[in-house]
Formats: structure tokens, C-alpha cells, sequence
């Protein structure tokens, strides 16, 4: 029994400096997969989730690829990037993280392809109308977590607000969430009473929340951008998707969603 | 040993055993591999992480002290009693065991939600549980009690019976019975499912954030702080997941050590009392 225990020992550990040297290797081993159907990873922002699901089977039949749709926040999805993770898209709910990525030499130039538009949203029967209803003791709001693109277009609207209004709104603040669809969640369950979301967000919710459009004086301008990936295994496809975001049935599925075209 | 054969078999076993190994403990290193402990507690420093881990031990705190009290009555019960549909109530109590995290907020905000079913008559009784620290607590004991349950019902069924009637035969009551003989007597099953039940709520995640929501010092517990952390502070998330595994495994390690005899020990009695 000791000399098994033993044996299993060393075999752990002869395949642990094993893998130390397999990582460089690894890769090469995996490009060669290519006899079957293509595949194309899009990672995208959570909240393209019901725009994309609805065009990617479209974009599959006529690529003859199979399209694997990844949603999370933004910010969670280029981190994976840079831990070495490699969908062949990346399409963010803002510009910075795709040039950041481009920056860092991971991903090809970012392409704006859609705006969305930032608003308050509550339940269909809420007495909320206006921002200025958020600074009530008592109001419960979800926003998005600092790293998130919804977190960041939200602290920097309400840092336009006085400064008194946007204290007595951020603390009323109850959950930092992770990505646009956790809001939503908790307001359309009624854990919170309103949450900054996009209005694609809303639009998905079929009547249950309402979206109250912020004063243009706050309003921050939302744009979204995508890239393909470098070192993706499927780069045509890639880019043929990104460019299908502004044209063709996915450009159509955002533009039916709610998402606006941007303006060049 | 030294037979004419080569000895297949036993290599086998090693082969499986050293994957295992591996694969049980690598991630587990690469956490901790490249961070000096110095980096370890400058990371804690951060603003956020001790909040998130004074939240987490305390939440955790509460909901095993939940479970130990209401859990061993309620498991001396099952075990040692038999009833008609004995056997669903224990299925059903072991369910959550199997629920995915995000199937557990999901039924949490169902049911004690603001719009769950129990929403109006928590909320008439001026309690409120989403979005706050007692969520956190409610998230925590729906997830973790059914690893308690389950080995409590265990340890206190492989308890011989005429130990329970020797002591009643000499005149003490049931309720004396069971804290002065069975309890004792289950203790290292019951230790063994609480540290399974230490585990589990220290280390939830998905129930908490769909039902409790993530708010620094409020329901942000540690695995919610290294999820928000994870995109852009990752060295600082590997910190804290750092802790919360050494955290975790000073937990479990004091629990076995209380539940007397040595640390592994523990487990092997637990284990074996429950294969009976």
C-alpha cells in the first residue's frame, strides 16, 4: 500500500513539471482541428444577450460555421482575453475596453458598430418618475459595479447631477452587480426599486419595467465596439461577423432591439 | 509484492490516484504560487477585503449556528424515529444538496422574494431579506443545511439504540438522553457535516449574489469581492482567494480537532459511520 501511495506521489509530481513545459506547446496541438465545421466564439456584453441570440443561428447557416455566443459583463470578458482566454470576437457595451485591449496588442482595431441608450429603469407600476425620485430615504437601487460599462456610464451621469443629489442617490445604492441583466433582475423581482441599465435592457423586459430617459445634461453617451480577436482560430468568420454587426441580420437584430446605428 | 507478473493492477490504482492528486490540488498551488505572505496581507489592506471577510465569517457564523440548533433535533428526529414517508422527508431535505447555486436564488427570490409567495407576509412583518445582510444569512443556511442534515441523520442512526434505552432505564429523560449520550456519541459525524456545511457557506456564491445582491460590508462576502475583483484587480482577487482557501482550511481543520481524536481521523470515523 505504502509503495502505491508512493508511486502515486511521484507520478503527481513528474506530471506537474510536466505541465510547467506544456503550456508553450499546447497551443500549436490545438490549431490543428480543422477538417470539421468551423466554430466561432463571439464573447460579447450581456447586453446584446437577446439581440445576438436571435442572429447568431442566421449568421451560423450562412458561414457554415456554428456561432457559440458567450455573455458577461464587458469587463469580465476582456479580462478573460488577457488570462490568455481566446474567443475569435469581442463585442463590448463601450469603446475603452476595446481599445485597451487593442492597446495591449490582444485584440485587431476596435469597430463601433451600435449606441444604446442609458436610462432609469422601474417597475411598469412604480410611483418613480424622475431621477431627482431617487434621492428618497428608503429607495432601493441597483447598479452596476464599478468594472462593468453600466457601472461606469452610471457614476459618471450621476456625477453630473448636484452634488447633494448624487450623495443622497448613491446611498441608496443596495447592490454593486456584476452585469447589466443582474439589475434588471432585481428590479423586475422588486429586491430593488430602480436600476441604471440600457434602454435594449427595458425593451427585452416586454412591458414589466418602464425606462425614464435621463435629462440630455447627464446623459452619457453610450457606444459600443467589437474586435476580432489576435491569435483567433477563426479570424474570416471573425471579421465577418464583426462587420455583420452593422449590416445583415445581426445588424438588423440590434437595430430591432433598440440599439441605434452609430453616426459616422 | 515482487510476483512474476507486472503488477497492473497496483500501478493502476497509483496512475488514478496521482490524476486525482493533480488535478485536486494544481489550481489550488497556482493560487499560491508567486505571492509571499507580505503580498497576501497587503492585499487585505485593500479597502473591501477585510469588509468582505468579516461579512463572510459572520454570516457564516450565524447560519451554522441556524443549522446546529434547529438541524440536530430535526436530524435525531429522522434518524430515530420511523414514519410513514420517512424516506421523501429525508429526500427532500437533502434536494437543495443537488439545486444549482443559481437554481437556489432563483428559488429563494420565489419564495421569500419581494414578489415571492412569502414576500407580502415577510414584508407585513416589517422584515426584509433581499438586498441585505440577513438575505445573506437566509442564502447561506438554505444552501449549507442539507450537507449538515444529511450527516447528522447519518452519524446519529449508526448510534447504537440500547445506549439510548441504558440511560433512559436508569431514569433520564429522552431529551437528557440525547444531549448527554447520542450527541457525544455522534459527535465526529456531526463535526464532519458541519465542516461540510462550513465549506459550503463560506464559499457561496451564486445564491448570495441572486438574492442578496453584492454591496461592500453588506452582502458582498468574500467569493462576490473576488468575482468583482476578477476583471480588473486579478492579482488582488488571487489574494483573497488565497485567503479564503486558508481561511477554509483552518476551519475545517479546528472543527475536526474539536470533534476530538486526530484531524484525520475525524473524517475516516465520520466516513465510515455513514457507510454502515
Amino acid at each position: 500500500m505504502r509503495r502505491v501511495l508512493a508511486l502515486a506521489l511521484a507520478l503527481a509530481a513528474l506530471l506537474a513539471v510536466g505541465c510547467g513545459d506544456d503550456d508553450d506547446g499546447g497551443g500549436s496541438g490545438g490549431s490543428g482541428q480543422g477538417g470539421q465545421q468551423q466554430r466561432l466564439i463571439v464573447s460579447a456584453a450581456a447586453s446584446m444577450t437577446e439581440a445576438l441570440e436571435a442572429c447568431a443561428p442566421g449568421f451560423g447557416e450562412a458561414e457554415d460555421t456554428e456561432v457559440r455566443l458567450s455573455f458577461a459583463g464587458s469587463d469580465e470578458l476582456a479580462a478573460q482575453i488577457r488570462q490568455g482566454v481566446k474567443p475569435d470576437v469581442f463585442a463590448a457595451a463601450n469603446t475603452r475596453l476595446p481599445d485597451e485591449l487593442y492597446d495591449e496588442d490582444l485584440v485587431e482595431q476596435p469597430v463601433e458598430f451600435a449606441t444604446n441608450e442609458f436610462v432609469l429603469a422601474v417597475p411598469a407600476d412604480s410611483d418613480i418618475t424622475s431621477v431627482a425620485d431617487l434621492t428618497e430615504p428608503g429607495i432601493k437601487i441597483a447598479i452596476g459595479s464599478e468594472s462593468v460599462p453600466i457601472g461606469s456610464y452610471t457614476r459618471e451621469a450621476l456625477a453630473k447631477l448636484p452634488p447633494a443629489q448624487e450623495k443622497a442617490i448613491l446611498d441608496n445604492v443596495r447592490s454593486n452587480e456584476p452585469d447589466v441583466k443582474g439589475i434588471v433582475g432585481k428590479v423586475s423581482q422588486g429586491a430593488a426599486d430602480a436600476g441604471f441599465v440600457y434602454v435594449t435592457d427595458v425593451n427585452a423586459t416586454d412591458g414589466a419595467l418602464t425606462a425614464l430617459e435621463l435629462p440630455a445634461a447627464v446623459e452619457p453617451e453610450v457606444t459600443y465596439a467589437a474586435s476580432v480577436v489576435k491569435g483567433a482560430k477563426n479570424p474570416q468568420d471573425a471579421q465577418a461577423f464583426v462587420d455583420g454587426l452593422t449590416s445583415g441580420p445581426c445588424g438588423q437584430a440590434l437595430d430591432d432591439a433598440g440599439f441605434g446605428s452609430v453616426q459616422q | 509484492m515482487g510476483g512474476r507478473h507486472f503488477p497492473w493492477f497496483p500501478v493502476l490504482l497509483a496512475v488514478c490516484l496521482a490524476a486525482a492528486l493533480l488535478f485536486l490540488t494544481l489550481p489550488i498551488v497556482a493560487i499560491f504560487v508567486d505571492r509571499s505572505p507580505a503580498e497576501l496581507i497587503d492585499s487585505l489592506g485593500e479597502p473591501g477585503a477585510l469588509d468582505a471577510l468579516w461579512l463572510s465569517l459572520r454570516t457564516t457564523a450565524v447560519a451554522i449556528a441556524i443549522i446546529l440548533v434547529v438541524g440536530t433535533p430535526a436530524a435525531y428526529l429522522l434518524a430515530t424515529r420511523s414514519f410513514r414517508g420517512r424516506a421523501l422527508l429525508v429526500t427532500l431535505i437533502e434536494l437543495p444538496l443537488v439545486l444549482p447555486p443559481a437554481v437556489a436564488g432563483i428559488a429563494l427570490l420565489a419564495a421569500v422574494g419581494p414578489a415571492g409567495i412569502l414576500g407580502g407576509t415577510i414584508e407585513a412583518l416589517g422584515i426584509e431579506l433581499s438586498l441585505t445582510t440577513a438575505g445573506v444569512v437566509v442564502a447561506l443556511t438554505f444552501v449549507a443545511s442539507p450537507f449538515y442534515l444529511r450527516q447528522a441523520v447519518a452519524a446519529f442512526a449508526t448510534v447504537d439504540p440500547r445506549l439510548l434505552d441504558a440511560s433512559r432505564t436508569l431514569g433520564a429523560s429522552e431529551a437528557r438522553g440525547f444531549m448527554r449520550v447520542m450527541i457525544p456519541s455522534a459527535l465526529p459525524g456531526l463535526a464532519a457535516g458541519t465542516a461540510l456545511a462550513l465549506g459550503r457557506a463560506l464559499g457561496e456564491f451564486g445564491a448570495t449574489l441572486m438574492f442578496a445582491g453584492s454591496f461592500q460590508g453588506i452582502t458582498q462576502t468574500v467569493p462576490l469581492a473576488i468575482y468583482d475583483r476578477f476583471s480588473t484587480e486579478f492579482e488582488s482577487a488571487l489574494a483573497l482567494s488565497a485567503v479564503l482557501v486558508a481561511v477554509s482550511g483552518a476551519l475545517l481543520l479546528s472543527v475536526k480537532l474539536v470533534a476530538g481524536g486526530d484531524a484525520l481521523g475525524g473524517w475516516d470515523a465520520a466516513g465510515s459511520r455513514a457507510a454502515r
